[in-house]
């Protein structure tokens, strides 16, 4: 079995397919709630603030295995939401891969507003600009940075393996993908797919990695 | 539109910290005349600017405008402009959004600012990328837009060169004569004497002295104010 052969294997390039899909649904649904989270506790100011900040960011690093099984628990055909039928389908992972990086995405958010805050702050409310409509300027404003923190949860999402497998179940051809096949093709003994998974998954990361830089530097000689 | 003016502060404290930086203060400040506030750093002038525009309150007392929500009719110019990271256009057209202005006119007068400080030509430029000058003087296109009745600048031109200062002097200048009320704090004597009718010199949170400019400089009723003339002028 040789590596070339291993890269021509319509499995692996379909196992690859469903990882992208599941964890960029995953960074989309938690940017679009992490992000405002963040800026809000980042700009507003109510009892309780500093507990927030600090559950939020002990959260960043909440295990997998605990929230695939609180999503499992939700889910199963008992749960709450075991009526939807979602429990070993993709959307099942979505789910969990959401909850697990929205802390992560929210609490760096939360970080870079609140320091753009302090230089913006004065300005903004002398416009008159107030609340979450300045939450909203400032993470707009601040747009490129914060593509940081959307990695971050990227990063977190494609690389693990706890959550993804207790809520999808690795089954082949449905709910199989990268970091799944290889904890299973390692324990089968078949290094060469876990290897070529591997190299893959490292690329890919790289690669949005190094694009996500090219966007920011680009912006910032634009911008300033 | 009823004007905002005369501005008045009514037994107005400020401390923070523990530390009082204004003791008590009574001050009316009406339209026309343009005020400077000369003060030694520490002197409180920043904070006094602050509590009338309304970025602070007043720990006790009360500053009172004499219509109330006054504040789209008056705008802020700080030492150093916060600028969007957005074109210099859109800078001025936010703070029109901002201020509740109807969004078929905001393109008009946000041009129209920007012709008045004589930046139409970078109307399209990154605002963050323009010289110190250029950004203070979008800082003012962005007050003018509004047409405010009365514009607080807190030392406009500290950070600015020569041939800065002289454009954002005559920004200010096309203010008072439109009619907008001018209360700028400076350490540049020679701006106060430049742009202002009146002084009102701070010294440790209090108003030491309140005098016509040309009455000021040259004989001082107060040795606060002396004191301070002979330190920023040492050969006079």
């Amino acid at each position: 079995m040789t590596a070339h052969w291993i890269f021509a294997d319509p499995r692996l390039w379909q196992i690859v397919g469903l990882s992208l899909a599941v964890s960029l649904s995953a960074v989309v649904c938690a940017t679009l709630l992490g992000l405002p989270l963040g800026a809000a506790i980042a700009v507003g100011r109510f009892p309780g603030r500093q507990a927030v900040i600090v559950v939020l960011n002990a959260l960043m690093g909440l295990p997998p295995v605990v929230v695939g099984l609180f999503v499992y628990l939700l889910l199963s055909r008992a749960g709450p939401l075991g009526e939807l039928g979602l429990l070993f389908t993709p959307a099942a992972m979505v789910i969990a891969q959401t909850i697990l990086i929205v802390p992560i995405i929210a609490a760096l958010a939360r970080q870079a507003v609140e320091d753009a805050w302090r230089e913006y702050e004065e300005q903004l409310r002398s416009l008159g600009v107030q609340g979450m409509h300045g939450a909203l300027t400032v993470l707009w404003d601040i747009r490129f940075s914060l593509l940081t923190a959307v990695l971050a949860g990227l990063g977190r999402a494609s690389a693990e393996v706890g959550a993804v497998m207790i809520v999808g179940g690795n089954i082949d051809g449905v709910t199989r993908v990268m970091t799944t096949t290889i904890a299973l093709e390692t324990s089968k003994g078949d290094l060469p797919l876990a290897l070529g998974l591997g190299i893959v998954l490292i690329a890919i990361v790289l690669a949005l990695n190094a694009g996500a830089h090219l966007v920011k530097e680009a912006a910032q000689r634009r911008h300033g | 539109m009823s004007a905002i003016l005369p501005l008045r502060l009514e037994g107005v404290s400020f401390a923070a910290g523990g530390r009082t930086i204004i003791p008590r203060l009574d001050l009316t400040l009406e339209a026309g005349a343009s005020t400077i506030i000369l003060g030694a750093n520490g002197a409180g002038k920043s904070v006094l600017m602050r509590l009338m525009h309304g970025l602070l309150a007043p720990s006790t007392g009360r500053v009172v405008w004499s219509t109330e929500g006054p504040r789209r009719r008056q705008a802020m110019v700080f030492q150093r402009p916060v600028m969007l990271r957005r074109s210099a256009l859109a800078n001025v057209v936010y703070a029109l959004d901002a201020a509740g202005v109807p969004v078929g006119q905001q393109a008009r007068l946000a041009r129209e600012a920007l012709q008045e400080v004589g930046l139409s030509h970078v109307a399209g430029r990154a605002a963050r990328v323009l010289s110190g000058g250029e950004q203070q003087r979008l800082a003012l296109a962005r007050a003018w837009a509004l047409h405010p009745e009365v514009l607080f600048l807190d030392e406009p031109t500290a950070n600015l060169d020569p041939g800065a200062t002289r454009e954002i002097e005559s920004v200010i200048k096309a203010f008072d004569v439109a009619g907008t009320k001018i209360v700028m704090s400076t350490h540049n004597l020679g701006q106060a004497r430049r742009l202002g009718d009146e002084v009102i010199f701070l010294y440790q949170g209090r108003v030491a002295e309140r005098a016509p400019i040309e009455k000021f400089f040259p004989q001082p009723a107060s040795p606060e104010a002396a004191a301070f003339i002979k330190g920023e002028l040492p050969w006079a």
